[in-house]
């Protein structure tokens, strides 16, 4: 073996330790770490892996509900569905490996967030993604979401798990730090949830899945848990590269394996590959680890224990099994012609020891390895910025005569055009699950053998957010828990993605504070417990941070397939209504930003509990058969939700008369992103009977128009606002995204 | 109907065939695994499913081609058994010889997912005989190797023989480049043997056959099977 390094304050620094961090190291373990110790806390210590600057913060957020089976610290979240079945769900971020090289960035991120329900016992069913790019004006943009974008399909369609939904946004705030969120639900037996658990002494520690190799050493200590600076591409060796064939094979041997009674736990290992894993699961247990590196399956030669220890080599797995069971769980690899060995096992000795080539190189207590990270009382202050934005004064914005301008214009701007470029290069329909395919409030999967589907939907504005981080993030709560409802389904549990900038900085910890109070907020007042979740801090460059981020990713429950609902009007003659009301809220619309190229004011106000009978309206009238459509009202307001009605209605698109009467602005009524709003369209002789129900709430409801006729025609108060052809006006908002995406300078 | 569903290590709609066959059209359904070789005589039909059969890091189907289930395959459609390859499917079919030309890249360069429109050019098989000559299916593709080719004579060859079984059309049935997705040579979307006993397609029928959904022109090819046995 080479020898290894001295370690010096240099070489401290370069792992990402403080000195009071090295300090903390000396006196929990009473010695000076070796070379290999130290590479183990600096990616165990790490903001990615510790979440040593959120964790205070996370505590706030409500995780318990009668339905969860597994709230967070787990691999992923569990959620009853019933019928003894379990849906397993989490959304994880890789951001900054997928600015570095977009492809496999993306592509492992799918495959990381899969291994962590699989992981649990559960196969997955469905795969969505939130991403945001930087302004389509930025050279590098194009680039970016051509090359994420194939990454997700290339190793989701490979796996055979279908991608059924997700977001897509651009703002110049991201053009130096792209968001990649990706998230997976799984099905499981309710009673067969696998934990990351070693169980009892003598326990075989069993490694299956790819060679180790030298890829991904210290993606999340240095990579994910630092900015973004000059000496940025330096970093590529540091992103893994993924091999879908292989995952596809290791969902199906470890399903298989999982089968049997003698499997005790098993973790993937994902950031900080074997050394997150073994040490969590014996942590986890009260238990102990012994390893020999030697035995551990290699696809180079020469590697030292540093590099097999802190290798983020794509799928890997780590089994513990009951002694005895060796040779049959090794039929089942060799089966699936995945490499597997027997590496080590569990000892009471509450550390892990690790042997190469005959040597002991670690030695170290699983306690101070795991939770030894000091939780940082970061620092707050409400960032200035606030003062300058947080004012918008509608008297100064030119009013516009009629809204025709306005309507194309959002139409084609990419965060509203259709998905479609990006959704048909990603295979949504596989499984023969996909009952509401991409482009709807929220994507819809049957559960197999039972009534029941569910809805997934992935939100967040942080424009508001930008604005206000704590209605911003409450917002984004409502609005996905909208789109569920929406399809016809009850929230059953949420997963968020936190993406902010540097925590060092006390105005980026004072937005995350607030965001996370905003989340937690609303998730206690709509009741739906987060069951899973990933912090993303340092999306910084160069001292720019992202707008605050908070993404999440709302689940629902349908208990009857054929109570399913759509956003497209399905026939000429129905009457449009509106759910709530509209005031003149123009604040962080993407109206302002697109006419005006401006992001100021407050975010709309969110009424909470008229949020709430909002949503119970919507779902009676579901569940109820009343209504035929139903579409939430959000970036570009009611204008253009009662468009994107039109554009998914079955064959083409059909038109649309909207009457109004209001005293409001015709640009805040038509355009304005007022919340908790829902546009549906229902046959004209049930109105009487959706009006007396509305009463009964009591919520707002008015009628606003009708279908057919081959225009969009909108008129305040009798005077037309905007008028243009249905299928040009579709035209426009289905091209302009894939017109951007393929167009060669 | 006695079916076995081909399971190589990366097929991924292999249960979604099994789903239909079994579940929903109630026909004895068996998997059979890549690397046995065994004698299929007593089976009416055997699948090769969409996936990825080893990965397709090279071409599409190029390594199943040498896969021990295909041994078994091949001499089960020489002896006039009744092949059904599905995109991946059609790709080792192509591979293996059974059918002829080739299938390229997408010209779009991108994998490409959504519902497509396909013209029946001929019922006299046993996979279209419950379809209308002519008439329109709507069916689903998702593939990135979906480009048909062949030599311009040959395909001339397969015209006059009635092998073209299905041509990307829209929803009237007119051919154009507009509703070719994929650059195929004469929009050809499905093709099989002179024998008319191997039949390979890029879209999938398995993803339109389960009445849950309102489309289920895929249960044509699926009855037309079924009928004869």
């Amino acid at each position: 073996m080479q020898n290894e390094p001295e370690i010096t304050s240099q070489l401290v620094k370069d792992h990402g330790l403080t000195s009071d961090e090295y300090r903390r190291i000396l006196d929990l373990i009473g010695r000076p770490p070796n070379f290999t110790e130290l590479g183990i806390f600096s990616v165990m210590w790490s903001e990615h892996c510790s979440y040593k600057s959120s964790r205070p913060f996370l505590k706030k957020l409500p995780t318990e509900g009668p339905r969860v089976l597994q709230g967070p610290g787990e691999n992923a979240g569990v959620v009853d569905i019933g019928d003894g079945l379990a849906v397993v769900f989490k959304i994880e971020s890789h951001n900054h490996p997928s600015f570095i090289e977009p492809h496999q960035g993306a592509a492992t991120g799918v495959g990381g967030i899969m291994r962590d329900v699989f992981t649990m016992g559960a196969r997955p069913i469905a795969l969505m993604d939130s991403l945001r790019f930087g302004e389509l004006d930025e050279p590098r943009t194009r680039f970016l979401l051509n090359g994420v974008v194939d990454g997700i399909a290339s190793y989701g369609n490979c796996t055979g798990v279908p991608t059924v939904g997700g977001e897509v946004y651009f703002d110049s705030c991201y053009n130096g730090n792209i968001l990649v969120n990706a998230f997976c639900l799984g099905l499981a037996k309710a009673d067969r949830i696998f934990l990351a658990k070693a169980g009892g002494v003598g326990n075989r520690i069993l490694y299956v899945g790819s060679k180790t190799g030298r890829d991904g050493i210290h993606g999340a200590s240095l990579l994910a848990s630092s900015e973004f600076d000059e000496t940025t591409e330096d970093k590529r060796p540091t992103v893994q590269v993924g091999d879908p064939f292989t995952e596809k094979l290791l969902i199906e041997a470890c399903l298989e394996i999982m089968e049997f009674s003698w499997v005790v736990g098993v973790q993937d290992m994902g950031a900080a590959g074997l050394t997150s894993s073994s040490f969590e699961m014996a942590h986890r247990s009260n238990a102990g680890v012994n390893m020999d590196l030697s035995k551990v399956p290699l696809r180079e030669e020469g590697m030292t224990p540093y590099e097999i220890l802190l290798s983020e080599s794509q799928e890997r797995m780590l089994f513990v099994i009951e002694p005895g069971h060796e040779e049959e769980a090794t039929a089942i690899l060799e089966k699936w012609g995945l490499d597997a060995a027997i590496i080590g096992e569990v000892t009471d000795e509450l550390g892990v020891r690790i042997q190469f080539e005959g040597k002991e190189v670690v030695n170290l207590p699983t306690l101070p390895v795991v939770d030894g990270a000091l939780d940082l009382k970061r620092e707050t202050e409400r960032p200035e910025y606030l003062d300058q934005v947080g004012h918008l004064n509608l008297t100064e914005l030119p009013e516009p005569a009629r809204g025709d301008k306005a309507f194309t214009k959002l139409l084609a701007c990419p965060n509203i055009a259709s998905k479609e470029w990006v959704y048909e290069q990603y295979d949504h329909m596989v499984r023969l699950n996909t009952l509401v395919l991409p482009g709807s409030d929220a994507a819809v999967i049957r559960i197999k053998d039972t009534k029941k589907a569910v809805a997934l939907s992935v939100d967040c504005n942080s424009r508001f957010c930008y604005l206000d981080p704590y209605e911003g993030a409450a917002i984004a709560v409502a609005e996905s828990s909208r789109n569920v409802v929406c399809s016809g389904a009850s929230p059953i549990g949420l997963t968020n993605c936190l993406n902010f900038g540097n925590p060092e900085k006390p105005e980026i910890m004072w937005q995350f504070e607030q965001a996370v109070r905003g989340m937690g907020d609303a998730c206690l007042y709509f009741d739906i417990p987060v069951v899973s979740g990933n912090v993303s801090l340092y999306n910084e460059t160069k001292g720019e941070a992202i707008f605050p981020t908070p993404t999440v990713a709302v689940v629902g429950l349908i208990e009857d397939q054929s109570k399913v609902m759509t956003a497209g009007f399905k026939q000429s003659g129905h009457c449009i209504g509106l759910i709530g009301f509209t005031m003149e809220e123009l604040g962080g619309s993407e109206y302002l930003k697109v006419l005006f190229d401006r992001n100021e004011g407050k975010p709309p106000v969110l009424d909470r509990k008229h949020e709430k009978q909002v949503q119970d309206f919507c779902l009676e009238l579901i569940q109820k058969g009343l209504i035929q459509s139903a579409h939430d009202c959000s970036e570009g307001g009611l204008a253009i939700a009662v468009a994107e009605s039109c554009f998914g209605a079955e064959e083409g698109a059909l038109g649309a008369t909207l009457e109004l009467e209001s005293t409001l602005r015709g640009d805040a009524l038509l355009f304005g992103e007022t919340q908790s709003r829902i546009v549906i369209s229902f046959p004209e002789e049930l109105t009487d009977q959706i009006e007396d129900l509305a009463l009964s709430y009591p919520v707002d409801f008015s009628l606003i128009g009708k279908t057919g006729g081959s225009q969009f025609t909108a008129s305040i108060n009798g005077k037309e606002y905007i008028k243009q052809d249905i299928e040009s006006a579709k035209e426009i908002w289905k091209t302009s995204l894939g017109r951007y995406a393929g167009q060669t300078t | 109907m006695k079916c076995g569903i081909v399971v190589f290590p990366g097929s991924n709609c292999d249960h979604d065939c099994y789903h239909i066959l079994k579940e929903i059209l109630n026909q004895e359904t068996h998997w059979l695994w890549h690397k046995d070789e065994v004698d299929l005589s007593s089976f009416d039909l055997i699948v090769l499913p969409g996936g990825f059969s080893y990965g397709d890091y090279l071409r599409a189907g190029a390594i199943s081609r040498f896969s021990p289930v295909m041994n078994s395959v091949i001499r089960f459609a020489e002896n006039g058994g009744k092949v059904l390859g599905i995109c991946n499917g059609f790709q080792i079919l192509l591979e293996s010889g059974l059918l002829p030309g080739a299938l390229m890249q997408n010209h779009t360069r991108k994998f490409i997912c959504k519902n497509v429109y396909v013209r029946v050019e001929s019922s006299e098989t046993p996979f279209t005989q419950k379809c209308n000559d002519k008439s329109v299916l709507e069916i689903p593709i998702a593939h990135h190797q979906g480009s048909y080719y062949i030599d311009p004579h040959s395909l001339s060859d397969l015209e006059e023989k009635g092998q073209i079984l299905f041509r990307y059309c829209d929803a009237k049935g007119d051919i154009s480049e507009s509703s070719n997705p994929n650059g195929s040579v004469g929009s050809v979307a499905g093709l099989c043997n002179e024998q008319k006993n191997v039949m390979g397609m890029m879209p999938h029928p398995e993803r339109c056959a389960d009445p849950l959904w309102t489309n289920i022109d895929g249960q044509s090819i699926f009855q037309s099977l079924i009928s004869q046995s």
